[in-house]
């Protein structure tokens, strides 16, 4: 089991605020890894320093080093384009581009200067094949992308996603949004997806947790509390306050 | 039952308002329709003014109002979407150059036009040596537009989901990117709103234009010439006591330019949101 991402002391602060507190985590290659806590406890802005995306927000320092495949996502010599292609990212709210499915997927692919026409159908299908979209989707890949219903507007971000060939995918929520067949086709194709994708998944549902994920870490106020295999931390967790929270006590 | 009677009557209000709004409207547009229609043929339209305006047509000043506001446009449109982008994507939020940008662009929306044309008339005409001319009136209109244009743009910009710009950075999008792809056809119908209302501004401007492009009757080719437009050929018609019939001829035309205005807009528009 490689290890794909590793975290080092990572510190978040929104201007005064500091919303992480030191986050040691190894992240394993082609392993689903769950990211559970109350509201507020800093997983989706643990997320966002995997992507930089937390330099967005203004007033935002992060401290700390994030290795992705050995090298320091926050050095100097990192270009951001080139780690956001890396590193894919799934919001809580599917957010589909008012244009056509296709135009959609094809976003990502040219802005790393794809341009080929051949190509991108290739890419299109491929990406959509891959998010378990493709056969609802093949007759009206040009018609815009709203028209889609909500479960199929998280798959097709995911295809998106999926089209710029990235090698780590963040998922925030993303099944919050989602009907409970939607949320299980979903969660299928999590499965299928780690086979040759690393994942990391932001839930608020344990049972979410324990079905797709192989490790699990539990945040509270900014600090990672416990991380282990999932099994572990669902049957066997060491901390009190992990355990107080997944069997329901508080938050 | 007294909500129900309270619905009623605030329902026939609402209605009877609807209705004296468009019975006024109507009734101007049928005035001068009626009162101008008379003027109206080819040779008006085609035909350059003579003696001042009592013969021939009205050609010079068409062509005279769509240069004019052409320019307008072509100076402000860049500046005032460029502004507004850069106040919403790049510059930092809620900075002091922001807050005072906004606040100008407000005052200067509620200045009078005459007093765009006492500038336009001392600084570009006179001071610039530029003359009267096309250049000049074309300068003082895309000032008095311009916030307008940088207002209803930055609504525009900020009306675009803040979820668009992180999905596309999360896909690697720079900046501009961004912008080019995703933002600004995003905000291109509320952008062509503020264009069009500036357009219809710069067309139906008289006093500001007087002073600063003329009131020529001859040709405008050069961006130097001099030039009348149809509002202000319409002003001297009428306050000169030249021909009214003419006068509510130009008007109507005036009126048919802006709806030609409006048309184009919205099928760009549209032919935006459809790419
Ligand atoms: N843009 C921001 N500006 C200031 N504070 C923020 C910002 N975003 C998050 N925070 C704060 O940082 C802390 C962590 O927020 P974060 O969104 O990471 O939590 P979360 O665990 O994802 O919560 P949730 O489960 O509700 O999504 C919270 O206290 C939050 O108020
Ligand atoms: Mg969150």
């Amino acid at each position: 089991m490689k290890t794909k991402l590793e975290c080092k002391e990572v510190k978040v602060f929104y201007k005064d605020f500091q919303a992480l507190h030191g986050i040691d985590m190894d992240i394993f290659e082609n392993r689903v890894t769950a990211l559970i806590g109350p509201s507020g406890c800093g997983k989706s802005t643990f997320l966002r320093t995997i992507n930089r995306l937390n330099e967005l927000i203004e007033g935002t320092r992060t401290e700390g080093e994030i290795y992705l495949d050995e090298k320091n996502i926050y050095s100097n010599e990192i270009d951001v384009v080139a780690l956001r292609k890396k590193v894919g990212m799934v919001f809580q709210k599917p957010s589909v581009f008012p244009m056509s499915i296709y135009e959609n997927i094809a976003y990502g692919p040219k802005i790393h200067g794809i341009k080929n026409k051949g190509k991108l159908d290739s890419i299109v299908e491929k990406s959509l094949v891959a998010a378990n979209l493709w056969q609802e989707v093949k007759d009206r890949i040009h018609k815009p992308a709203a028209g889609l219903s909500g479960g199929q507007q998280q798959r097709l971000v995911i295809a998106r996603v999926l089209a710029v060939e990235p090698e780590v995918i963040l998922m925030d929520e993303p099944a919050s949004a989602l009907d409970p067949i939607s949320t299980s086709k979903l969660e299928e194709l999590i499965g299928e997806l780690k086979k040759q994708y690393t994942i990391v998944i932001v839930t608020h549902n344990m049972q979410q947790a324990a079905r797709v994920s192989d490790f699990t870490g539990f945040f509270l106020n900014g600090f990672l509390i416990e991380y282990s295999k999932t099994n572990d931390l669902f049957v066997n967790p060491h901390d009190k306050k992990t355990e107080d929270y997944i069997t329901g006590r508080f938050g | 039952m007294a909500t129900r009677g309270k619905e009623k009557i605030i329902t026939v209000l609402f209605w009877l308002s609807a209705l004296v709004i468009t019975a006024i409207l109507a009734g101007i547009i049928g005035y001068i329709v009626v009162k101008g229609i008379s003027a109206i043929n080819w040779e008006f339209i085609s035909q350059p003014p003579s003696r001042a305006g009592k013969e021939g047509g009205i050609s010079t000043t068409i062509i005279g109002t769509i240069y004019l506001t052409l320019v307008a446009l072509l100076i402000a449109v860049p500046l005032g979407v460029g502004a507004a982008l850069y106040l919403e994507e790049y510059g930092r939020k809620n900075t002091m150059f922001g807050y005072v940008l906004k606040l100008t662009a407000e005052t200067l929306a509620g200045i009078p036009s005459i007093v765009y044309g006492l500038f336009g008339f001392v600084f570009f005409v006179i001071f610039l040596n530029m003359g009267w001319s096309i250049l000049s009136g074309g300068l003082t209109l895309a000032i008095m537009i311009l916030p307008t244009i940088t207002r209803t743009s930055q609504e525009a910009v900020i009306a675009v989901p803040q979820e668009y710009r992180s999905n596309s950075f999360a896909l690697g999008a720079t900046k501009w990117y961004t912008i080019k792809r995703l933002i600004l056809p995003a905000a291109a119908p509320g952008i062509i709103t503020g264009i069009i209302l500036s357009a219809g501004r710069a067309v139906g401007e008289s006093a500001a234009v007087l002073l600063t492009a003329g009131s020529s009757l001859g040709m405008p080719l050069n961006i130097t010439d001099p030039a009348r437009t149809m509002a202000v050929h319409l002003y001297i018609l009428a306050i000169e006591g030249i021909s009214m019939e003419r006068a509510f001829g130009t008007a109507l035309l005036i009126i048919v330019l802006i709806l030609i205005i409006n048309y184009l807009a919205n099928w760009s528009v549209r032919k935006v949101v459809r790419q």
